[in-house]
């Protein structure tokens, strides 16, 4: 099989030539930002530095942090570092923490998103002759716009479905042959579901590839929308304030998200030191744009827990792979000295039950031992009338949950709907415990 | 010749057994049995109605997970050693109960009901007729 390439001669480049690359781009953004986001030049001047500091990929360490707050308090247009003339749009993320990101793009920036998701693309087996079907939302949200720009960039022919009203979702799918799906991952388990309980089988179905993001997802949810759509599904990654998904995308091998490196170089680091870690250790990603325009971000922490590696890919793209994100630092717990991503509890509630059911994570302290118990909801499908039976699946729950993260859990089966829910979603961490 | 048992997942906390029992009143079912088994955490609560079916519906719209599975019924003597020859029959015949419960199903005194869950519910209920044991059918239990 012959691999394609978006942009062969970037997705195959040696590292030495891709690091040049990277230290001519960085130099210049460094001084577009000094000249133009006084917010960030007087980061730069508390921390003694100037862009003559900046002379190339080894000095990035010495350059400030960004974080969401500073685009909190710089809201709406302190992080701007083009006269608002030249930009042609916004979006913006749902902002469900705090204040939303409003992030500015000017037709470079358009361009240049638009071609790295014609790389997701491209690496997920599109090409012009796809049919691709857009059911991410549009609007401000990035998912929409960005896949569809990728789309018009390769050719294909683009459905603009938009999220939601499935029936119409499936007829259009079906009527007109969509190859390509594009959406969340948990919307294209639903309309696989959907199609499921219609009698559609997975040869019955047009598609043959998905490329999911936007939310956390699992591997054994991969394999559900695998089997359940009959295609393969790839993951892509991107956020608001990195121009939205695309940042970095899965190719044939779907083991971790290839970077766009010329767009955006990457760092691991200790998410309590800032200190950066070393290629294969696990950390807090953070991402430099060097060729965005309006909205250029340096050193933007995005809190997702990840390993970056160099390893070669059998795809032949020589862009660092990062792994899908194993939480978020500020969601991750430290239980009895071991760090617990409520990921890594869902991906093992769904490998028992094929559909990972509400839970809740409560942490607690008695004297100096931690407590750690997860509350699962039980479902039609686990309930059985004998105590034995119930006990079982609690004993094998607790012991795949041991194995995963090497400590030990009190397994509580509780009723449906007896999580509370926030917003319609169950919350799913208590930590009662008070460090003093 | 089995009647039907409904079966409610409850937790042990407070007020948990009066909500299935208000979830059942306001469905107008009439409670025959009830036997609840529990660990530190849950129990499961069998029971016996006259509406089977209305039951878990209304249980199910109250956020309850319940359901259904055959169980048999038994009349026994109300006398010592009746219990003990119903449990030698079902050893002879090579049946294993999971549990059982009395229920309150006599149409006359002298007599107790037992209900079992076995591993074999054809098996059971021949055993039990060869041996001249009464059984009571669903269709007696919804005329009771
Ligand atoms: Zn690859």
């Amino acid at each position: 099989m012959t691999q394609r390439y978006w942009n062969e001669k970037i997705e195959t480049m040696e590292l030495a030539e891709m690091r040049k690359l990277q230290s001519e781009r960085l130099v210049h953004q460094v001084k577009h930002m000094w000249d133009n986001v006084p917010y960030y030049r007087k980061k730069m001047e508390e921390k003694g530095v100037s862009p003559d500091d900046i002379k190339g990929l080894d000095d990035l360490h010495k350059l400030p942090f960004l974080s969401k707050a500073d685009l909190r308090d710089s809201y709406p247009y302190g992080m701007l570092a083009m006269p608002l003339s030249e930009c042609v749009r916004i979006q913006s993320t749902s902002g469900t923490t705090g204040k939303r990101v409003v992030s500015f793009y000017t037709q470079h920036d358009i361009d240049l998103w638009e071609d790295c998701v014609a790389r997701a693309i491209t690496a997920a087996g599109g090409t012009k002759e796809d049919v691709v079907q857009v059911a991410y939302g549009y609007g401000l949200f990035t998912g929409g716009a960005g896949l569809h720009g990728g789309s018009h960039k390769v050719g294909c022919l683009t459905l603009p479905m938009s999220s939601g009203n499935t029936e119409r979702q499936i007829q259009f799918m079906m009527d007109l042959k969509a190859t390509i799906l594009c959406c969340t991952p948990s919307y294209a388990a639903y309309i696989g579901e959907t199609l499921q309980e219609m009698g559609y089988k997975p040869e019955d179905i047009p598609l043959k590839a998905g490329i999911f993001g936007a939310e956390p997802w699992t591997q054994a949810m991969r394999e559900q929308i695998e089997s359940t759509l009959g295609i393969k599904a790839y993951d892509i990654y991107g956020l608001t304030e990195t121009s939205g998904p695309g940042v970095a995308f899965e190719c044939c091998e779907q083991s971790g998200m290839h970077i766009n490196e010329d767009h955006f170089i990457a760092e691991i680091i200790d998410p309590d030191t800032g200190e950066v870690l070393p290629e294969g250790e696990k950390g807090e990603l953070v991402f430099t744009s060097i060729t965005k325009e309006a909205f250029p971000l340096i050193r933007y922490r995005t809190r997702d827990i990840c390993v970056l590696s160099r390893k070669k890919c059998s795809c032949g793209r020589t862009l660092v792979k990062m792994t899908k994100p194993m939480g978020r630092s500020d969601d991750m717990l430290i239980i009895k000295g071991v760090n617990v991503f409520p990921s890594q509890i869902e991906e093992v509630l769904i490998k028992d039950f094929k559909a990972a059911p509400n839970y809740q994570i409560v942490v607690d302290r008695v004297g100096t031992t931690d407590t750690f118990e997860i509350k699962v909801e039980l479902s039609d499908d686990m309930f059985s009338d004998t105590i034995k039976d119930i006990s079982t699946l609690e004993k094998k729950i607790g012991a795949d949950i041991q194995q995963i993260l090497g400590i030990r859990a009190k397994i509580t089966l509780v009723e449906p709907k007896s999580i509370p829910r926030s917003e319609g979603k169950a919350v799913r961490v208590i930590d009662k415990r008070k460090l003093v | 010749m089995t009647v039907k048992q409904l079966s409610v997942f409850v937790e042990n906390k407070p007020g948990r057994l009066s909500a299935v029992t208000e979830a059942l009143a306001a469905a107008d079912i009439n409670i025959r049995a009830v036997s609840i088994a529990d660990t530190k955490d849950f129990g499961i609560m069998r029971i016996i109605v006259n509406d089977t079916d209305k039951a878990i519906a209304a249980l199910k719209e109250n956020g309850f997970i319940a359901s259904a599975a055959n169980v048999i019924a038994v009349i026994a003597d109300d006398k010592p050693g009746s219990m003990a020859s119903i449990m030698k029959i079902l050893y002879n015949a090579n049946i294993s109960v999971e549990y059982m419960y009395a229920a309150f199903l006599n149409r006359d005194k002298g007599s107790a009901c037992l209900i079992l869950r076995v591993d074999n519910n054809e098996n059971a209920i021949e055993a039990l007729k060869d041996a001249d044991c009464k059984l009571i059918s669903e269709q007696e239990l919804s005329e009771i």
